[in-house]
Order: structure tokens, then sequence, then C-alpha cells
């Protein structure tokens, strides 16, 4: 594409990555379900796993179709590249296992997806990294939490399920202070509500299972790097700085002084731990990602319908949505996500956990289920599906309670969500 | 590995391998706003193919000490006295942009001790507009956005430095505001335009060169166009001109054709 080109956000979903396929021709992007790739001579072979030259061996490790995927996510997000990989929370753990092991620490945001509170608590815990956890609002939390050995601060663009926003700005700040990056989890805002790295995050990752695929057809997840933070500075991160004795010693912050992190997480992480995406999968997504904005426009919007018929309803006690002005990061929201703070949200029901139960069973269009993100509506109740590993008082402390309910608002017609609302509303009022 | 040049530790990529100084050496030289880390694709493959490869980070920039260069000539002397450093009574002298320049100035002093020249998305002159320059001085991340754009062609390149996934926009635009930020004291961006603006004695270095010279230039090049490369081309006793279907940062949206041409170059 010669001459002057600075494309914008919907140009970018669209083409970042993919020209015409110079084989055939081919206008969409191909689906490249090859594991291997052939080698041009021996030499070919031995420059690439050297990484003397770049292109594709094995498709655990790269992929023609997934490597369109992760440069779109870059060009989206502002980053340097990506690696897409099995799922969200795959992308989680090549993050964490890329910096640090045994004897490492992260500070992280309370307010988490269940899964990813329990490896972090649970799982990681048994591998010898610890992790303290923080309020989001919490700012001095964050900065009382970091020890010597903290090598990461985490947590979500909005948090699970209360949707608190995490102050980007000054998290990273703080985690710039001690020398380490902020890893952010964007799965429920995308880079059309938020892009992290213009606040101050330095890895950002998403569940494309969510938003960025849209249409509940997929699980995948990626990691972007936006390749801002110092290695080296830091002095902390061994693990990139230093000979790798796993990659012919490589000093991946010598190969390259912006991106050593993901040099070293496709060529161990990928490589050793095996969590990739199938080239399927990332089609899916960029399928879904090529309409991201006019989806996430219509998420939105009804969104907005569907919280402001909530917040009238007298069986609800609260809708914990930002963009209501009692919502405490309504102001944070505002100047973060002036486009939104996501169509996942959750309201309390006045009443029994039995009316809960009325009200979801009574709904239609909305399907009880548990994933978040779809072009169709869904609801669930935390507290007995996403986050049941959680004790009462780590509930608590993310915002939620017995009757929580939390909605993932999808395409619909609004007027036919908000009919389906009432309906339910009414059979919960009378179970009373 | 670290030399120290001028009294002031100087950081040069070797590929991977030990430096050998007896073996035939190439030196890489970077832009404005780069380092040797541009040049990933080139030095490794060649370092692992019987060549000693130094991809330095110039002074002041990134990974080594001293003064920013303020002119080529200066930058040139830097070149010729890193040589001497190292131990090298011979060497082929690879430039990108403002290191183009460079390496074109330090062949024509150094003589017959340049094996090789070759230059990267080169021109002459190297003019920068008044609002690039006052920018890159007043709104430099502004500015680097600017030259961003204006020196990548494509939004599907080939797997480049990091590997498939590579975003090249992101890539390049994350290196420049890194080395931007590597020194405090001395606005590497507008010191490096400043510094290509400036330089006036291409034509005369050009005729001064006793190497072959291989010009390698982008067909969709809007920093340094091809054509901007006529002159020199013109003047240069032994040139080998290569076209690739590339922008301003060839080495990272066309580097195995960067790769290929340095290298069956060096085998002249």
């Amino acid at each position: 594409m010669p001459g002057y080109f600075d494309p914008g956000f919907d140009t970018l979903a669209l083409h970042a990555g993919a020209a015409p396929d110079a084989a055939t021709g081919a206008r969409a992007v191909p689906i490249y379900l090859s594991t291997s790739f052939v080698f041009e001579s021996s030499d070919h072979a031995a420059a690439l796993f050297n990484l003397e030259r770049a292109g594709h061996v094995y498709s655990r490790i790269s992929n023609p179709t997934n490597a369109v995927l992760e440069q779109r996510v870059s060009a989206l997000e502002g980053g340097i590249g990506a690696i897409s990989v099995a799922s969200g929370q795959a992308a989680l753990h090549l993050a964490v296992a890329t910096l640090m092991g045994s004897g490492a620490h992260i500070v992280a945001s309370t307010a988490l997806y269940g899964g990813s509170q329990n490896l972090l608590h649970y799982t990681l815990r048994r591998f010898g990294i610890e992790t303290s956890f923080v309020k989001p609002g919490d700012i001095d939390g964050w900065r009382a939490a970091v020890r010597p050995n903290t090598k990461l601060f985490f947590g979500e663009t909005v948090g699970n399920p209360a949707l608190e926003v995490l102050d980007i700005p000054t998290v990273s700040t703080i985690a710039h202070e001690a020398g380490v990056p902020l890893l952010v989890d964007s799965t429920l805002t995308t880079p059309w509500l938020i892009q992290p790295f213009e606040h101050g995050a330095d890895l950002v990752y998403h569940s494309a299972t969510k938003f960025l695929s849209g249409h509940g057809t997929v699980i995948g997840g990626i990691v972007v790097d936006g390749g801002s933070f110092d290695w080296d500075k830091s002095g902390k991160f061994p693990e990139l700085t230093t000979p790798y004795d796993g990659f012919h010693n490589m000093v991946f912050s010598e190969e390259s002084s912006v991106g050593a992190f993901l040099l070293r997480a496709r060529r161990e992480g990928l490589r050793d731990f095996g969590a990739c995406l199938s080239p399927h999968s990332a089609w899916l997504i960029l399928q879904g990602i090529e309409t991201l904005s006019l989806r996430m426009a219509r998420h939105m919007s009804n969104t907005h319908k569907v919280v402001e018929f909530l917040s009238s309803q007298p069986l609800v006690a609260r809708v914990g949505h930002p963009m209501l002005a009692g919502h405490p990061s309504h102001a944070l929201a505002q100047k973060l996500l002036p486009r939104g703070a996501g169509s996942v949200f959750s309201f309390d029901l006045q009443g029994s956990r039995e009316q809960g139960k009325q009200f979801v069973e009574g709904l239609k269009l909305f399907s009880h289920l548990a994933n978040v993100g779809d072009c169709r509506s869904l609801v669930i109740h935390p507290a007995s599906t996403t986050h049941f590993r959680m004790s009462d008082e780590a509930l608590a402390a993310g915002g939620i309670t017995q009757g929580t309910i939390r909605l993932s608002i999808g395409l619909e017609e609004p007027d036919d969500l908000i009919d389906d609302l009432k309906r339910a509303l009414k059979i919960a009022g009378k179970a009373a | 590995m670290n030399f120290s040049v001028n009294g002031h530790d100087t950081y040069c990529y070797t590929g991977g391998k030990t430096f050998d100084a007896t073996k035939p050496t190439v030196i890489f030289i970077h832009g404005v706003l780069n380092d040797h880390s541009v040049w990933i694709l080139q030095t490794r493959y060649l370092a692992h193919h019987g060549y000693n490869v130094l991809a330095v980070d110039l002074p002041g920039h990134c990974r080594s000490a001293g003064a920013p260069p303020a002119s080529v000539e200066e930058a040139a002397d830097f070149v010729i006295a890193l040589m001497a450093v190292a131990g090298l009574a011979k060497a082929a002298l690879v430039g990108h942009s403002f290191g183009s320049l460079v390496a074109l100035e330090a062949a024509a002093r150094a003589g017959a001790q340049v094996s090789h020249l070759v230059l990267v998305g080169t021109a002459f002159p190297m003019k920068v507009s008044p609002v690039l320059l006052e920018r890159s001085l007043s709104q430099p991340l502004g500015a680097i956005d600017m030259v961003n754009t204006f020196s990548h062609s494509t939004l599907a390149p080939p797997p480049s430095a990091l590997g498939p996934g590579s975003w090249l926009y992101g890539g390049a635009r994350a290196l420049m505001r890194r080395v931007l930020a590597s020194n405090p004291a001395v606005n590497l961006f507008h010191a490096g335009f400043r510094a290509c603006d400036d330089y006036r004695n291409a034509s005369v270095a050009m005729a001064q060169v006793q190497a072959p010279t291989l010009f390698i230039l982008g067909r969709h090049d809007q920093m340094t166009p091809a054509k901007a490369a006529q002159s020199l081309i013109n003047q240069a006793a032994q040139a080998q001109v290569v076209q690739l279907d590339g922008g301003h940062q060839l080495m990272t949206e066309t580097p195995d054709a960067v790769l290929f041409a340095i290298r069956d170059f060096l085998r002249r």
C-alpha cells in the first residue's frame, strides 16, 4: 500500500496483518491448517531455529493465520506484537511464566475473573509464586503491597463483575516506581473502549473468546506487548536480560531493545507449555474483530438503555454500572472510558435467593450460561458459578453478594431485551 | 560486547557469536532514533555464516556512553576509531538512513580499510523539512508518529524482528521512544535530523570511496525516495543497486531481501 498511509482503528480492524493472498488471490485471510512448514534448505531450517531469519516452523510456535490475528490485535492496541494462545487463562499464565519463577511475587487487584483469582491465589502459589491482593481503588494499598521480590502488577480494566475501573495511569506509575510492569486484562473493554498502553500499561491480554470474537463460537486468548517497559533498566528480570541456556544463550533484551518479553514468551512459553491456538480458532476471532467497532457501539447503546431501565425498577436494589453517577468508578470511567465501561455488569435483586433463581429462569432471550461478550445477551449468578470457589470474604472484596446477577448485553433489539427483563422481574416479584 | 572508544563504553551487538578479529567483519550503523536492534535479521544470520558483525549503538544512544555525534563527519570519525579499537585492518560498512551517510563518509576517510560499502535507504541531500526539524524538538512524540507513518509501506509485513506476530508500526514507534528516552541530556531526534540536514560532503565522499558500493532502496520509501539516491549512484565508481518492495524501514519490512542483498554483495 504505497504512499502516505495513517490508517484509523476501523481500517486496521479489517486490514492490519493481512493482504490478498499472494499465491491464490484469496481476499479473506486463509486458514493455514498445517502443523508445519517446509524448509527451503538445511541452511534455511537452521536459520529459522536460531532466529537468524523469521518465519514459520511448527504451528505450536507460530502459524500464518495466527500471525495475522497477532498483528491485528497489536495494531488495535498500539502494541509492538502479540502472541495468540489457547484461552485468556493461557495468556495470563504465559505472561506470568515468562516474567518470573519460584520465589516471585505479584500484586493483583481483588476484582478479577474467578479463574484468574484462582490461578493467582491457589495454583501459582503451589509453584512458589505468591500474590498479594489489593482493592483496585486502594492506591496506597498497591504501593504498600510491593516487596523486594515483586515482579508484576496485575488488574482488569474494569473489574469483574462490579466494574470497578482500574486507575491505570496511577497504578502503572506505582508499578514503574517499583521497577515492574503493569499487566492488564482488557477482555471486557476491548481496544475500542480503551487502549491501556496509552494510559501506562505495559502488557495487555484478552480472552478473545469474548468481545474480540464476539459470537460465542471459539475459545482463545492473546497477550500484547506495548514495548514500553525497559527490562534492562529495571534490573529485576534476568529472565530477559541475561543469557538463557534454554535458547542458544540468547539475551533477549539485546536481540530486541523493546521486544524481549515477546521473544522469550514465544520461544520458551509456547514451545514448552504448548498452549497454542488453533488456526481455525484464530480465523474465527479475526472474523469477529472485523466488525468489532460496529458491535461494540451497539453493545454500548443497548447497555445504556438496559441500565436505565433496571435503575428504575423497584425490585432492583443496585445497578453496578459506571455510567451511573452513584457508581464508585463513575468519574474514573468518564476519564478513561469515554465510550463506555463495557456491556457486562451486575445488579442486585431485592428479596430472597429464590427470587433471584426465579428471575434467571424467567428470562427467555437472555441465555443462562457461563460466558460474556457474546452477540446474544447472557445472564449468570456469579456466587454459584464463575466465583463459586471464592470465600464470602473474597466475594465481598470483589463486590459480589449472594443476590448479584450478572448480565452481558448483546446485540438484540433493545426493546426486546427490556421486555424480557420486565417479564422476569414480574416472575421474581410474584415469588416473594 | 563493549569496546572503549574515545574513552567511552561502546556497545556492539555481535549476533550471538563471540567476536573474532580474524574473520571478515561487517559494521552496521543505525539511523536516527534507532539502535543495533534494527539489524537483528541481517546481523544474526551473517554472524552464524562466517562473519564478524558489530552492530553498534552510536555514542549517547541506548547502551553506548559518550556524547552523541553532532554531525555525520563526527560519527564517521567514531566509526573509524571503533575499527582501530577493535583491531580491524579492514571491514565492510553497512548503514541505514543517517547511518548510510555515516558509512559513506567513513568509507571515504578510511580508504582501503573499507572492503564493501552498503547504503540502505539513503539519499543526498538528506534534507529534513523545517517543520519536522522543529517538531522533533518541540513535540518529539508527535514527530515520532509522523516519521513512523512515513517510514512504513505495508499493513501486512512478513514475519520480522520479533518473529511472526510482529507489528512493525508499533515496534518502530516503541524503539524510537526508547532511544529518545535513553539520553535525557540531548534530544537525539533533533540532533540526528540536524546532522542529516547539515551534511554537505556526500558527493565528494562518494568520489573518494574505493570500495564497491551497494545501494538498497525501497520502491515505496517516503523518507528517502529511491530517486533521491540517484546522484550518489551516478558518482559511485562501483555501484550496484537493489530496489525492494518496501518503505524506509527495509530491514524489518523486507528482512530476507535485505539480508540476501548484503550477503551476496559481501561475497564479491
